[in-house]
């Protein structure tokens, strides 16, 4: 019962392309993990079949020992796995401080009321503050989210996505389009978030993955060739040859 | 019984074409810009006034011609300094734009040319019966509009699956983004689009106008249905745009000419009904009654069970 | 952006702060008649009044929830035909109840239609939803043709409110009495409609409104946050179409048909659909227009036509929007430098469309009238449309004011950016 995402023989097809073909992954509670692989490897695809956001072609998915396989993206939110996206994905025409309190409501059990009026629930507004301390976004919170900068809008993405305080979180490419200072912040921040939480994330900066995952696997035209500790992802030969030495080969 | 089945088919092909002069221009204008253009019946109507104010000056012929370029101009300047101004505000403002347009339309039109039915005729050389059967008269202007349709048609399949410019509208309805990627001139062939369309229309227009009255209602009264017909057809397919519109010309036609009611079904079972219920109105219900319904029925029921329409491949 | 300035609540603001603007608006709702007391004015407040709700409680669906609707009316009018039949009711004395409760039937019929309605059209949004709606509004109006027992066929339905118990002495039998109605309707639908967009509920609306997607990735089923506005919305649509009934003692298929539909839209699309007062402002000018301006001209609706289609293409935000983006300018107090502008492109703007204007009204004059009739009026003045001089000076009034108007324009577009300038990004009132 420590596993918290179990993958299995998960397949996904479009038309007669398979993108993702049997990945087997168990994924640990606690757990900081990285998905990594070139790209057109099937990460994000991964990602949206974990989530919800396409249904699967085959295998099936669970989250805490618990079935999720095409369960609409809500559903599995409410069994505690929340995500962000690679492409940023906020509430453009709604302020900073309503895209956060909005990522809140479902965690505070608010569900679909009409009958609570928001501004006058002091716990929620709190913690809507207290991620906005959390993501540096306190100064901007009355500005309407589409307005944000690029790496505003990153910070917010994680805050909505880890503002309900979901025990898995998935990260695409968090710091993806940032710069060096940019990244070390997102790094401080990502591992503030999930303190004592799970993390799944796919992330193209070597640099981040190794410093924040505890184990690390990579994907590579739908299919996972390796699962390991950093130290020994390093090592792996197949992994070398399959993708650092693609990408030693492209620099 | 044969006489009615017989003129209520070919009259129903005669309603169907007509509509599929408008919806295939309004089909096409959705696949290549993704918008649903509500002033397209506008267009329609601004053929036949165009046409009427012609034919009082040189005759019916020349507006035949004439009307529908009118039209098609129109429709071009929508396109360049209406369109494409409110296309960066997304697809609902431009929905909301061609409604606006379709409502200033009306009004434009009852501001040049009043709100009465305007003395659109046709030309004297069509006014007689083509011929007669069981008693019955075929008008030969009937005739006249059923060969304008298929031949419109005819040339559009050609231009279509032939001609360079229709490969490459073929490639915009399907891979809407990829013909800019191409070295197309997209703003121009949209543009073209939206114009062609217009006339296409205009021509529906023209045509209609002496058969159906030439009042400013009509576009309100032909506009939704040319909606069914793309939504039924399915977003975005020609062929289906075809089948639809000769679907619901048929449908129409043949529920006006059958009628039968909900009284004589019960009858059917030996079950009578009180005359003086409240729900009498249920009981007398009869075809030719719920004609007018039927194609919003079809509508709905097509969005509730196949949202991509009898043909279509994609969803909104 | 949705919502009023003022009347925005941060945690631990002080209560009178909060309730200003409701307090002002109960006054203003109380003091109007004693202001405007005349028969027109009672009967225009009247009409605004019950649009005001139409089109707020349409905003639930475009503004709030991204639902853009060509068949809003449908609730409206089954409201309104409810209603009046409740009116009847108690005429027939089959049931005793007192006249201002009837609109809450014609809330409720609109909320069952809603729910029926809703339950299939809310699964999309976008094309979809816009499609549904309009088959369904051709539906039911075309529908309320045939079932003549319900809906009268083309005369509808009429009835009587000066029925039922007396409460309070009112009976209904003066405009001013049935103003004060719509009016306590007005203010609570409106407060319930302005809490609703402040319930998680609301601002859920605004997010999928936003991002459908990204709502279902915070435990939001996307469908079911349209569907409970739609069935918010159709209770206070019908809830409009009762007050409609009990204002008008009659209900036809115009009420429920796609120009009333189109009606709201334009409404809640003039006024600002972005913003909560958005369709009060809308409501309010469009009655305006559709009272007063028919009074002067034939040709008004043309008039209104050229206002939407010139709304949506320049000032998508409505004229709210328009209103809004002079509110930093106002903060800053920086309104005096914006005085000379405003007039130098004001004065030759105001000359174009008097010459415009005129010679539309002159040109529909020739052509409505009989020949002989060459004698026109306009604002006072009489003039003969045969003759040149006035054709002359319509033109001129309208070819110079344009021009001197283009030609003022960068100067304007400065000194606007100008007084805009050293905006601090806190972005002003949006949230």
């Amino acid at each position: 019962m420590s596993i918290a995402i179990s993958l299995n023989e998960v397949r996904k097809s479009f038309g007669p392309t398979e993108i993702i073909r049997g990945v087997n992954l168990n994924i640990e509670k606690g757990e900081r993990h990285a998905i990594i692989g070139p790209n057109g490897a099937g990460k994000s695809t991964l990602f949206h079949l974990v989530s919800g956001r396409y249904n699967l072609s085959g295998g099936s998915v669970s989250l805490n020992g618990e079935e999720i396989s095409n369960l609409p993206p809500y559903e599995i939110y409410r069994k505690g796995l929340s995500r962000s996206f690679q492409v940023t994905n906020i509430f453009p025409m709604m302020s900073v401080f309503e895209n956060v309190r909005c990522g809140i409501m479902w965690s505070k059990d608010y569900k679909y009321s009409f009958w609570h009026l928001v501004d006058r629930e002091r716990e929620l507004n709190e913690r809507t503050q207290e991620v906005l301390a959390e993501i540096g976004l306190t100064d901007r919170q009355h500005v309407p989210a589409g307005v944000l900068t690029y790496a505003e809008q990153r910070a917010l993405e994680i805050g909505i996505a880890s503002a309900g305080g979901a025990d898995v979180i998935m990260l695409d490419e968090p710091t993806a389009g940032m710069s060096h200072s940019e990244t070390d912040q997102a790094i401080a921040l990502i591992r503030k978030i999930t303190e004592g939480k799970t993390l799944v994330m796919v992330e193209h900066d070597m640099g981040v993955v190794f410093d924040l995952a505890d184990r690390i696997s990579v994907l590579v035209y739908g299919e996972i060739i390796a699962t390991d500790t950093p130290e020994n992802i390093r090592n792996n030969k197949a992994v070398q040859e399959a993708y650092l030495g693609a990408e030693a080969e492209h620099a | 019984m044969f006489e009615l089945l017989f003129f209520s088919l070919l009259n129903g092909v005669v309603t169907g074409l007509l509509l599929f002069m408008l919806a295939s221009g309004l089909t096409l204008i959705f696949s290549m810009m993704g918008v649903l253009n509500f002033a397209h019946a506008s267009f329609y109507m601004l053929g036949a006034y165009f046409a009427y104010t012609i034919s009082t000056y040189v005759g019916f012929w020349p507006g035949l011609i004439l009307a529908p370029i009118l039209v098609g101009l129109v429709g071009a300047v929508v396109e360049r300094y209406g369109l494409r101004h409110v296309h960066r505000w997304g697809h609902v403002a431009e929905l909301i734009f061609t409604f606006g347009l379709a409502f200033l339309i009306e009004e434009v039109v009852q501001f040049i040319w009043g709100k009465d039915t305007k003395a659109y005729q046709e030309p004297e050389v069509l006014q007689f019966a083509l011929f007669n059967f069981f008693g019955q008269d075929f008008p030969a202007y009937k005739a006249f509009m059923l060969l304008i349709s298929i031949s419109i048609f005819v040339v559009l399949l050609l231009i279509l699956t032939k001609s360079r410019i229709g490969l490459i509208i073929q490639a915009a309805i399907t891979h809407p983004n990829m013909t800019a990627m191409l070295g197309h001139n997209v703003p121009l062939v949209f543009m073209g689009v939206f114009g062609v369309g217009a006339a296409l229309a205009g021509v529906a227009g023209v045509i209609a106008g002496p058969a159906l009255g030439t009042f400013p209602g009509m576009a309100v009264v032909l506009g939704p249905i040319v909606f069914v017909i793309v939504v039924v057809g399915g977003l975005g397919s020609l062929v289906g745009a075809f089948v639809a519109s000769l679907l619901i010309g048929l449908l129409q036609t043949f529920a006006i000419a059958l009628d039968y009611s909900v009284n004589d079904l019960l009858m059917l079972f030996n079950i009578t009904t009180d005359a003086d219920s409240a729900l009498r109105d249920l009981w007398t219900l009869s075809l030719p009654q719920i004609a007018p319904l039927l194609p919003y029925l079809l509508l709905v029921l097509i969005l509730i069970f196949r949202p991509t329409g009898l043909f279509g491949k994609r969803e909104t | 952006m949705s919502n009023i300035s003022s009347a925005q609540s941060a945690p631990g603001s002080s209560l009178f702060k909060v309730f200003r603007p409701w307090i002002f608006l109960a006054v203003l709702l109380i003091i109007l008649p004693f202001i405007f007391s005349s028969g027109i004015s009672v009967y225009t407040m009247n009409l605004m009044g019950i649009f005001i709700i139409f089109a707020l409680s349409y905003n639930m669906l475009l503004g709030q929830g991204g639902m853009l609707s060509f068949g809003h009316a449908v609730y409206f009018g089954l409201g309104g035909f409810m209603s009046v039949h409740f009116m009847n009711y108690i005429e027939y004395e089959i049931f005793i109840l007192p006249m201002f409760l009837v609109p809450i039937f014609g809330g409720i019929i609109g909320l069952i239609f809603a729910v029926i309605i809703g339950s299939f059209s809310t699964r999309r949004a976008g094309t979809v939803f816009a499609m549904i709606s309009l088959g369904i509004g051709e539906l039911v109006a075309a529908s309320s043709l045939i079932f003549v027992a319900f809906f009268g066929g083309e005369e509808g339905v009429s009835g009587d409110r000066t029925m039922g118990p007396n409460v309070l002495g009112f009976d209904y039998a003066t405009d001013v009495e049935v103003y004060y109605l719509i009016a306590i309707w007005a203010f609570i639908t409106i407060a319930l409609m302005y809490m609703f967009s402040r319930t998680p509920m609301g601002r859920m609306a605004n997010a999928v409104r936003d991002n459908e997607e990204r709502a279902e990735f915070i435990g939001y089923s996307q469908r079911k946050v349209r569907f409970i506005s739609f069935c918010a919305s159709g209770f206070f649509a019908g809830i409009a179409g009762g007050l409609f009934a009990i204002n008008f003692e009659i209900v036809t298929e115009e009420n429920l048909n796609a120009l009333t539909s189109g009606v709201v839209l334009l409404m809640a699309y003039i006024g600002g659909v972005g913003f909560f007062i958005g369709p009060i402002i809308g409501a309010v000018v469009f009655t305006l227009l559709q009272t007063l301006l028919s009074n002067y001209t034939e040709i008004w609706q043309l008039y209104v036509g050229v206002l939407f289609v010139l709304t949506v293409m320049y000032a998508p935000q409505g004229l709210t929007g328009i209103l809004a983006m002079h509110l930093p300018v106002i903060r800053m107090k920086r309104v005096g430098p914006l005085l000379m502008p405003y007039l130098r492109i004001g004065i030759p703007t105001i000359i174009c469309l008097i010459g415009l204007v005129g010679l539309l009204e002159t040109v529909h004059h020739v052509r409505s009238m009989p020949a002989d009739q060459t004698m026109m009026s306009l604002a006072g003045l009489e003039f003969d449309t045969h003759s040149v001089l006035p054709w002359v000076i319509m033109v001129v009034f309208t070819v110079v004011g344009g021009f001197v108007a283009k030609s003022q324009a960068p100067q304007f577009r400065e000194a606007w950016e100008e007084a805009h300038a050293p905006v601090s990004s806190d972005g002003g009132s949006a949230k």
